[in-house]
């Protein structure tokens, strides 16, 4: 019963509002809304002392101080204990000398995986699958990725994603493949003829008419 | 609870946030700054402070309550 109701629930879509939560992690009771007004990425794992996870979490606390430069806020998720995150967060500090910055949630009822689709039943039935959302300081999600649980995440791609949505937004430009920050940016294609005609003229470097870069 | 203990005493952060209502600094953002705390950190602490009756807010501002005030002093001493 409880599989046909999991695979009822709809999966978030870029652009929605991010699922509204209250959960127990590793730094108290925490509400999506407290996060409002900053950028969040909201991550899960598949468990607690795995090995990828663990690799996954220091990661994150490496790129940690560069997110803070960004206004971007961390949090973890996996369906273990609160006891579970502490003591893991505790062996890897013991261990590898990399403290842990951000907190973690407890889905234990997995009330936040569901809503978030993190479990995927293909892969497993009760472990989260490895997701990224980032949330806008609206509270929009503005991305989603999934690696499946064999995969540890790639941080570079992450903070890129986080430069590339902020320059978007600041600057109402889009970016190419594999952008930078510091490379150009695209300008955002025409629509009508008369903006077409008048694109060539403005300085930019462009392909044509409905591929023009320029630098910021 | 992450700024009240299970002995009802409150925690390093929950102190720093009651220090910063106590010398003025009413907005979430304002006691984050002053405690050198996240602000989704200040942001759940304060649901915890004014529901243990430790803070109110009031027009939009934390207060310290006459129970805050009295904890703080038992603190001090």
């Amino acid at each position: 019963m409880e599989e046909v109701k999991e695979q009822l629930i709809s999966l978030p879509r870029l652009g929605e509002r991010a699922p509204a939560f209250e959960a127990v992690t590793t730094q108290g009771m925490l509400k999506l809304e407290d996060f409002e007004g900053r950028w969040l990425i909201l991550f899960s794992h598949p468990a607690d002392f795995t090995p990828v996870c663990t690799t996954e979490f220091i990661a994150f606390a490496e790129i940690f101080p560069e997110l803070q430069k960004r206004d971007v806020d961390l949090l973890g998720l996996s369906v273990d204990s609160v006891s579970s995150h502490i003591a893991w967060v505790r062996n890897v500090e013991e261990k590898t000398k990399v403290k842990i910055p951000f907190p973690i949630i407890a889905d234990l009822n997995k009330e936040v995986s569901l809503a978030y689709g993190m479990i995927h039943p293909g892969q497993s039935k009760t472990e989260t699958v490895r997701c990224v959302f980032i949330i806008d300081p609206n509270q929009i999600i503005r991305t989603i990725l999934y690696y499946p649980l064999t995969t540890g995440r790639n941080m570079d791609e992450i903070l890129r994603i986080i430069d590339a949505l902020q320059t978007t937004d600041k600057n109402a430009v889009a970016t190419p493949a594999n952008w930078r920050p510091g490379d150009m940016v695209v300008v955002p294609s025409p629509n009508t003829q008369e903006m077409a005609e008048e694109r060539l003229k403005q300085g930019y470097e462009c392909v044509d008419w409905y591929l023009c870069k320029k630098k910021l | 609870m992450a700024c009240i203990s299970p002995d009802g005493k409150p925690t390093e952060s929950g102190t720093k946030m009651l220090r910063a209502i106590e010398s003025g600094m009413g907005a979430a953002e304002e006691i984050a700054s002053s405690a050198g705390l996240p602000l989704f950190r200040v942001k759940s602490g304060l649901r915890e402070l004014t529901q243990a009756g430790l803070a109110n807010l009031k027009d939009d501002k934390y207060e310290l309550s006459s129970k805050g005030a009295e904890l703080l002093d038992s603190l001090s001493t």
